[in-house]
Parts: C-alpha cells; sequence; structure tokens
C-alpha cells in the first residue's frame, strides 16, 4: 500500500481538465471569428472605402465647346469613370451644361437637389422643373420653389483644348452638403 | 394495402417520431368563440408567403440580376417564356395581397388586444415581420430594374443621404458603390432572395411557434380584462375545459379563405398581367416621372407636401418614432381591456391613420404636386378663353402657354395643378398684383422678371385680366384709378 500523493482539487477552485479545454475551445473560436471577420467587414464595407481608389472620380470630356451655343442649356450625356461590368446603360449619365459665354460655363447635375429625379429644362421660361415632387430652378440653377432646399448640384468643370470636363463619378444627393460641413469634399457643392 | 401504407408510416414514424407532434399541434383546444372569420388573417399571410416563395424561385430560373441584364430578362418572361407572363404577375400580386393581409392582421390583433399579455413578444416578432414585409417589396421593385426602380433607388439614396455625418457613407453601402448601377441590383437581388426570407422564416416560425405554445387570442369581451396574475388560468379554462380541437374546429376557416386568397391572386395576375417593367434603365432617358408601387404611394405625397424644412427631421425621426411606438405598446399597455368596445383611443388610432393613408394614397394617385411638362406644348387653350378676346390679349394667352406657365396651372381644368388654376384669377388679383406676381412670383412661384420682356409682360397680363367668369367683374385696385386720375365708371357686363 503506498501511499502516492494525489492531487484532489477543491470544488471551489476546481479546473477539470475538460473544463479547460473547453473554455480554450471556445477562445480558439473566438479568435477563428475573429480572423475570418476582419475580411469579411473588409470586403462588405469596401463600397465606403472604394472611394479613395483610382478613377473613382475623373475628368471626363462632354465634348466640344462649340457643341453648346453660347446662352443655351443643352443635355450632355457622359460614361460614368468608375465602370462594373454589369452595369449597362446605367452608368451612363446626363448632365446639363449651361454656356453662359466665351469660356464661362455651368455644369448641372440631372438629379433634383430634393430627392434626386431628373429635373428637364425649359429654354422658354428659363425654368428646370422636376417632375416629382415639383420642384423649380432658375436657369444658373438656383432654387426657384418647390421642396428643394437647395440649388442644383454641380459638377467642377474646366476648359482644356476647346473640350468641356466635368470631374464626375458620384451619384448627386443632398447629404453632399452636409458631408462638406464635416470635412470631406464632394465633387459638387 | 391498406396494412401496407400502415406499415411504411409506422417504419417512418419509428425513426422520424413526428406523428405525435404534429397530431398534438393539429388537435391543440383552441377557445371555442375564436373559430371565426377575423381570426383567418394569419394563416393568410402565411399561405400567400409561401406563395411568394415558390413564384420567386420559379422566377429566378429566368431572372438574371446583372444591371446590363435584368431588364431583357423580365422581357424575356414577359414576352418569350411561356406563362412567364403570368408568374411574374403572380409574384408582383402576391406582393400587392401580402403586404395588405399583413396590414389587416395587424389591425385585427391590435383591435382583439391580441398583443397583450403573454402575447408581448408575439406582436414584437410581429412588427419586425411587418418591417421585413415592407423591405421585400421595396426590394421587389428594385428587382424590377426598370426606369421606377432606377429613380427609385435615387430617391432612397437621396433620403439616406440626409443622415448627418454617416450619410455619404450609408448611400455607398446602399448603392453598392458610387452610383446606381449593376452592384446596386445585384446588393438588393441579395436582400431579396437570400437575406430577408431568411430572416422572415426564421422570424415566421418563431410567430407561429409562439401563437401554437401560448395559444391564440381568445375573442374579446368587454369586461374580461388581462391581469398578469389570473390570465394564464383563465386561458385555461376557455381551452382546456370548454375549448374545442383546432383541427378541424376551426381550421376549415383558414383552409376556405386560404384557398379564396389564392384564387384571388391569380384572378388579378390573370386579368391585370404582370407590373411593368417601364422603360429600360437608363438614366440619361430624362423624359420619365418615376412613381413608387402602390404601398409607398403616401409616402411619395408625404415628401411632396411636408414643408421643406421639415423634410428632413420627419424623414430620419418619423421612422424611428413610429417603430418604437409598435415595439414598445405591448410593454406600454399589457393588461387591460382588450375588447375594442372599451378602447375608443385604439379605435380611433386605426380610423385616423387608415385615412390619413388613404387620402395620401389618393393624392398620389393624381400627382397635384407635380407639373404636368408637356401641358404647355399639348393642352388647349380652352376656346371660351379666347373667344372674342383682342390681339394683345390672344398674343398674351400664347405667351401663357409658351412660358410654360400652363404646366403649374391649369385652364378649363386641363394642365399641371401646381398652382392655383387661373380660371377666375382676373377675379381674386387686380392688374398691379398680377403683374407684380408675374415678375416677381413668390408664394411657391418662381420670379419670371428675367425671361418675360415688358411687352409680353403686357400681354401675358391683359389675357390673365380676362379670366374672370360671365357676370363677375374682374378685381381691380379703386385707390389707383383716383391716384391715376382715370377713374372709370364701373362697367357691369
Amino acid at each position: 500500500m503506498s501511499t502516492k500523493p494525489v492531487f484532489v482539487p477543491s470544488s471551489e477552485t476546481a479546473i477539470s481538465r475538460r473544463g479547460f479545454f473547453m473554455k480554450l475551445g471556445i477562445l480558439f473560436n473566438g479568435l477563428a471569428a475573429a480572423v475570418v471577420a476582419m475580411p469579411i467587414v473588409g470586403f462588405l464595407f469596401s463600397a465606403i472605402t472604394r472611394g479613395r481608389a483610382n478613377g473613382y472620380l475623373s475628368w471626363v470630356q462632354l465634348g466640344k465647346i462649340a457643341d453648346f451655343p453660347e446662352g443655351e442649356t443643352r443635355l450632355a450625356t457622359f460614361r460614368n469613370p468608375y465602370v462594373m461590368p454589369t452595369d449597362g446603360t446605367t452608368a451612363d449619365t446626363a448632365c446639363w451644361v449651361r454656356h453662359i459665354a466665351g469660356e464661362q460655363f455651368q455644369v448641372f447635375a440631372i438629379n433634383c437637389a430634393h430627392l434626386g429625379c431628373p429635373v428637364r429644362w425649359f429654354q422658354q421660361s428659363g425654368l428646370f422643373m422636376c417632375p416629382c415632387h415639383g420642384g423649380a430652378y432658375y436657369s444658373d440653377g438656383s432654387r426657384a420653389s418647390g421642396p428643394p432646399e437647395r440649388g442644383l448640384f454641380e459638377y467642377p468643370h474646366k476648359i482644356e483644348n476647346g473640350l468641356i470636363t466635368i470631374q464626375a463619378g458620384e451619384l448627386q444627393t443632398p447629404g453632399a452638403a452636409i458631408a462638406a460641413l464635416t470635412g470631406e469634399k464632394p465633387p459638387c457643392a | 394495402m391498406r396494412m401496407m401504407i400502415g406499415r411504411i408510416g409506422q417504419w417512418f414514424d419509428f425513426r422520424l417520431q413526428l406523428a405525435a407532434p404534429v397530431r398534438e399541434i393539429a388537435e391543440h383546444p383552441v377557445p371555442r368563440n375564436t373559430a371565426s372569420w377575423w381570426y383567418v388573417f394569419g394563416s393568410a399571410a402565411l399561405v400567400v408567403f409561401i406563395l411568394q416563395f415558390l413564384t420567386g424561385i420559379l422566377l429566378a430560373l429566368v431572372y438574371v440580376p446583372s444591371g446590363a441584364e435584368a431588364w431583357s430578362s423580365l422581357q424575356a418572361l414577359n414576352h418569350a417564356v411561356t406563362l412567364g407572363w403570368f408568374i411574374r404577375a403572380m409574384h408582383g400580386w402576391g406582393s400587392n395581397f401580402m403586404v395588405a393581409i399583413v396590414l389587416i392582421h395587424m389591425v385585427q390583433v391590435f383591435l382583439f388586444g391580441a398583443y397583450k399579455f403573454p402575447r408581448e413578444l408575439t406582436w414584437t416578432i410581429g412588427v419586425f415581420l411587418l418591417l421585413m414585409t415592407l423591405g421585400m417589396a421595396f426590394s421587389g421593385q428594385v428587382l424590377r430594374f426598370d426606369q421606377d426602380a432606377y429613380w427609385g433607388l435615387g430617391i432612397g439614396a437621396s433620403i439616406a443621404s440626409r443622415v448627418p455625418i454617416l450619410g455619404p457613407a450609408i448611400v455607398k453601402l446602399m448603392l453598392g458603390g458610387p452610383i446606381i448601377a449593376g452592384a446596386t441590383l445585384s446588393r438588393f437581388f441579395t436582400l431579396h432572395v437570400f437575406v430577408i426570407p431568411g430572416l422572415l422564416i426564421g422570424c415566421v416560425c418563431l410567430h407561429v411557434l409562439m401563437v401554437l405554445k401560448l395559444g391564440i387570442n381568445e375573442w374579446p369581451m368587454p369586461g374580461r380584462v388581462v391581469k398578469r396574475a389570473t390570465y394564464m388560468n383563465d386561458y385555461h379554462e376557455l381551452t382546456k375545459k370548454n375549448g374545442a380541437p383546432f383541427v378541424p374546429y376551426a381550421v376549415w376557416k383558414d383552409m376556405f379563405f386560404a384557398a379564396f386568397i389564392i384564387l384571388a391572386v391569380a384572378a388579378c395576375a390573370l386579368y391585370f398581367g404582370p407590373f411593368g417593367p417601364t422603360g429600360r434603365p437608363d438614366p440619361t432617358i430624362i423624359q420619365t416621372a418615376p412613381k413608387p408601387d402602390y404601398f409607398f404611394l403616401w409616402l411619395y405625397a408625404l415628401l411632396s407636401l411636408l414643408p421643406p424644412s421639415l423634410e428632413t427631421p420627419a424623414l430620419l425621426i418619423g421612422p424611428v418614432v413610429v417603430i418604437a411606438g409598435l415595439l414598445l405598446l405591448p410593454f406600454l399597455s399589457g393588461e387591460g381591456e382588450k375588447s375594442w368596445k372599451r378602447r375608443p383611443i385604439a379605435v380611433l388610432t386605426v380610423m385616423m391613420i387608415a385615412i390619413t393613408l388613404g387620402t395620401f394614397t389618393h393624392l398620389a394617385g393624381y400627382t397635384p404636386w407635380s407639373p404636368h411638362m408637356s401641358a404647355w406644348s399639348g393642352d388647349p387653350v380652352p376656346d371660351q378663353f379666347i373667344h372674342g378676346t383682342t390681339a394683345l390679349e390672344r398674343q398674351g394667352a400664347l405667351i401663357f402657354q409658351v412660358k410654360q406657365c400652363r404646366n403649374c396651372h391649369s385652364l378649363g381644368e386641363t394642365g399641371g395643378q401646381r398652382g392655383p388654376s387661373l380660371d377666375s384669377v382676373a377675379v381674386r388679383l387686380t392688374q398691379d398684383q398680377l403683374i407684380r406676381q408675374v415678375i416677381q412670383g413668390g408664394g411657391n412661384m418662381p420670379a419670371y422678371g428675367k425671361n418675360l420682356s415688358p411687352a409680353e409682360t403686357t400681354a401675358l397680363v391683359a389675357f390673365l385680366e380676362t379670366l374672370h367668369p360671365k357676370g363677375q367683374a374682374p378685381a381691380r385696385d379703386a385707390a389707383r384709378d383716383v391716384a391715376l386720375g382715370d377713374e372709370k365708371p364701373v362697367v357691369q357686363p
């Protein structure tokens, strides 16, 4: 009869072998989940971070100055600079080009500053009208009447070699104005 | 033969052990007076959901969730695939029926006090089921990737963008990129086909499980008040002692109504056909007046009628308040009277909401706030307004049309309704007031000073001054006549 000392854990501080491995198992799974979660979150939110990618906001040519007679406002269309293979016609975008005089231009987004419906230009009355909720704007894009709280969105533009070029690539929404306050520079403000 | 089937059944049940619980569910006792036609909407919603599930799978056999091809694949469903139009129509009408039945079910549950103790959680999950049903309706409209879907997404993005600070990020997350495009359709497809249906199935199972575990709400009797301490015993009394088995005592009404609803969906599908698609989702085609589907028309009206300054707060805070109110309802009034006969505020609330939504939906049917984009070139000036007019007045009528005044102002009940009808404007405004209004605008009218020459303004106002009913003199400023010294006797026409 040997009196081999046997380790008997007290019931309060008991960490059994099985219990320990179970806790280790939970910890291990937590680690695995965290490792897998990082790329998943990165993938899910890539639509936001993609904004920093090249070509997201680019200079797009709308056409020759001669195509836009002085004193007139005309519809121009362009292909969005950032395109995916499945975009189809949705990547085509329209905008209103107002040739004031000489090299003075204004390029307005097609989207109403209220809720984004396509505004139409009426040369005779010098108004942009929105078919959705009845917003109206003057020829210089400023708000005339209706629910919009601001004028039409304008694209930054420049004239190069007789071509009118705008900086485009993002849907124009009223939130851009709020973003401007927080420091993020929207393409149109 | 019969013995054979019985033995096969026994073989399976020995392994599956499902017969006993299924029988228990089917024959669970329900209060006798719940075998009512008022209690059929929940099961009808479930049946329509299953119908949507099946027709959705059928549509997915042909539909292509690609921004470049979705619209063409819907055209193929409508015109090239045998009975594709019918399955599309069933799915479209099924969605309308589903929203309607879920709403009716909710109103019935609310008026019957069924959300009270111990069914608070059943109601809470029901609220989520309603939100998911609406989510399915909206995402389904997006999958019909046409002009309305495209601009509807633009409206959704514009609303989302107004969230302070996070707005632009939410828009990109919603659209899957910087613009409404292929990625947008793909993610709405994922929501419509995987995410929301998955959540729906889970929540429907929980919802039905709770109805079975807690029992169907008894028919509310005025004076039979819900108290936490005694309710379970009272309900036990109603079911175990005086109740009747659900199958077949109450189930036949559910079955009849379910069959009726399925036939009604099929009949609508057959008679009215599928919804759209309208024009191609090409944003360079701007001759479009997008409109949401039926169940969001009230929102369309609300967005037109809210004062601009209230819009953003209402859009961002309103849904939070409404959803919080619905979720908190059973916890704020978990006890007390169940009967609508003793709950006048509940009845009035339902009536008020129904009338409000109904009125907004009705208004959105003819959009009095939208300019009629082609009224100026398309609507004729009615005879009676140019009969016997001078050359100057006719010139004014021409200017009235050419300057698109007609897009917002009606004459003889045609033209826009954005501004007031001008049939009798001369009675309301004097010559001076007309000139001022035309040149300076105001009261939601743009100023036309820069776009009218003095001669045009004179002609236009001359025409407007003729717009008064026969036998009613135009408004005139008596002081002006005296001041200018050209006082004329008032000629009665």
